[in-house]
């Protein structure tokens, strides 16, 4: 069953790397003319074919390719000719660590205010918590961000630019990185929150929880004895998905706070349309995405027996 | 602080504003109209009153606007006065006037390729359920593959490939967000093309065409609809993304995103100014949310409990 799933799993990262391999098989000429434009000459094509290994057929170009990432050389960029895995290296520690950051936050501060939503379901918090969340899934990443920036860093709090370098101790760190953790928290939790309520709320109207508060125990208790370990398949579920959300809501939330991770590598990728380093990261984080997924899917059939021992 | 006042100020007007219409609105209509316009929830009607003026502002923007869009009017960031009523850019253009453009061309832009990517996606999911077979395998396995990379990292993909400009910004996105469109289409179609009467249209020997068209399309309203919505809401938000990030839609054009992006630094200095455009995108954003749950929950049939 896990297997199975797991297997899949491998099968669709692999069609990723295909699509985003086949996406440059697209341009009109090839990568050599797009390059040049102008001031193409034939010598100068033909030679950056040949340094580009553009002359092998697609298939062959394709695996050289796909077994160089994943042993870490993913070739040089494009308009400054650096190895990819150089610029990339630091940046990736610097991206997890913005991700995980965010997660840290947003998960506990999500299932606690789910809780709460559903226990008190239709008060005031209730109801306060659902505008909320609805209004701020509304808010672009960036409005958040610069919200943010003029409440916390104007009064000098919290720095608006992060400044990282790998000798930076991990107080400074989480301090310095704490206005684009806290843009991630609050543009995700809105969703793990609702979902976490709906939940909870579904099971409410099962036998067993009536029983349970027939038997005199406190609110709290079903909730979190008896709802909260049959919730935790979808609740699961709907983690993973936004820590995979978080993988794309990192690239704006990098760019206004300048911080140094994959995002802003990408972003200037691709206006400066290097597509060989655009290519590197989208493997990344498209992989890191489906394999978020998988994880997910993996989790929600181990916690829920029925999914486990299927007949 | 009393700019954080003449928000929630506004908002309340807002609100009452809408409260009157839809009051003006339900003596006005008789019938089965008059029974939709009392359901309405307050939401919905702040929600169909701004939709409604963001369309106004955009229709005439021309005429509204103090200034024309792209043209040099003033020093560099002014501070908000009698003559430029938001001071004025980078660059010294009019912020209230290219504020007022941008509603043309960034939502214009956004409701285009929503609904190309509507016309395409919606098209290609009936006529793949309707069809089955190795065509309704072929198109699903490979919208499958597509969705498995997330939408943001595969428009940057693609408008890499393809160059920014603001034909391949629709075309990219109306790409992108086709493949969703399909997979909604193509599940609520599933459901209504094992019915009777498309078989027995199927038997009248009626072409997939009109099946699409005349039985399929109207059954399917509802979901598709507040799918459409939802999708204005997810494009939009994409579009200004990208054009945050200098990738989506190029200066000159007056637009939200690339405001926002342009005058940043005056944030740091305290000045409300460049979140403006971010809040007109936020604004319209939660606009339709709320109309959108509004027809959600008439379509569902639910009523409060």
């Amino acid at each position: 069953m896990i297997l199975m799933r797991v297997a899949l799993g491998i099968g669709l990262l692999f069609i990723v790397s295909l699509v985003i391999f086949w996406a440059t098989e697209l341009l009109p000429g090839d990568l050599a003319t797009e390059l040049l434009g102008q001031s193409a000459t034939p010598e100068t094509l033909a030679a950056l074919r040949e340094q580009l290994g553009l002359n092998d057929p697609a298939p062959v170009r394709y695996w050289n390719w796909l077994t160089g990432a994943l042993t870490g050389d993913f070739g040089v960029s494009l308009s400054n000719g650096r190895p990819i895995s150089e610029l990339i290296g630091a940046r990736l520690g610097n991206t997890v660590f913005l991700a995980l950051y965010a997660a840290a936050l947003s998960v506990p501060i999500s299932l606690i205010l789910g809780i709460l939503a559903a226990l008190w379901r239709n008060s005031i918090f209730d109801r306060a918590a659902n505008a909320g969340a609805l209004t701020a899934i509304s808010f672009p990443e960036f409005f958040v961000a610069y919200i943010l920036v003029l409440w916390l860093a104007q009064t000098g709090l919290f720095p608006s630019i992060v400044r990282i370098n790998p000798t930076t101790t991990l107080g400074d760190r989480l301090y310095m990185s704490f206005l684009p953790a806290l843009t991630l928290t609050l543009v995700v939790t809105a969703h793990m929150m609702r979902m976490t309520r709906a939940a909870i709320i579904n099971l409410m109207a099962s036998p067993y929880i009536e029983m349970a508060r027939l038997k005199g125990l406190s609110p709290l208790r079903i909730v979190l004895r008896h709802a909260l370990p049959n919730a935790l398949a979808p609740i699961i579920n709907v983690i993973a998905l936004n820590l995979a959300y978080l993988i794309t809501g990192v690239v704006v939330v990098e760019v206004v706070f300048v911080y140094p991770g994959l995002g802003q590598l990408m972003v200037d990728a691709v206006s400066n349309r290097d597509i060989a380093v655009v290519q590197a990261v989208a493997l990344i984080f498209a992989g890191a995405y489906v394999t978020l997924n998988l994880i997910a899917d993996v989790l929600s059939t181990i916690t829920n027996p029925r999914l486990m021992h299927r007949r | 602080m009393g700019f954080a006042a003449s928000i929630i100020l506004g908002l309340a007007g807002l609100f009452a504003l809408a409260w009157v219409l839809r009051l003006a609105v339900r003596r006005a209509l008789t019938g089965h109209a008059r029974s939709i316009a009392n359901d309405m929830p307050l939401t919905a009607a702040f929600g169909i009153l701004v939709i409604l003026i963001y369309a106004i502002v955009a229709i005439a923007a021309p005429a509204l606007a103090p200034f024309p869009e792209r043209e040099i009017v003033g020093g560099q960031f002014q501070p908000w006065s009698a003559e430029h009523l938001l001071g004025t850019d980078r660059i010294g253009r009019d912020m209230l006037s290219r504020l007022i453009y941008g509603a043309r061309n960034t939502v214009g832009i956004a409701f285009v390729t929503t609904a190309l990517a509507f016309v395409v996606g919606s098209v290609l999911g009936i006529w793949a359920a309707l069809t089955g077979g190795w065509i309704d395998q072929a198109l699903s396995r490979f919208v499958d593959a597509l969705m498995a990379i997330p939408a943001l990292i595969f428009s940057l993909l693609l408008l890499t490939i393809f160059g920014t400009s603001v034909v391949t910004l629709v075309l990219v996105i109306a790409a992108v967000d086709a493949t969703r469109v399909f997979r909604l289409a193509r599940a609520v179609a599933q459901g209504i093309v094992v019915m009777d009467y498309i078989e027995a249209a199927k038997l009248r020997g009626e072409g997939s065409w009109f099946l699409i068209r005349r039985e399929i399309l109207p059954n399917a309203m509802a979901p598709l609809v507040a799918e459409f919505g939802l999708r204005f809401c997810f494009v939009f938000l994409a579009i200004s993304s990208l054009s945050f990030l200098g990738l989506g839609i190029q200066p000159p054009t007056a637009d939200w995103g690339s405001m926002v992006k342009d005058n940043a630094t005056l944030i740091t200095f305290g000045d409300i100014t460049p979140l403006l455009p971010a809040g007109c995108i936020a604004l319209l954003t939660v606009a339709v949310n709320f109309v959108v749950d509004w027809q959600l929950y008439r379509a569902s049939g639910l009523k409060e409990q």
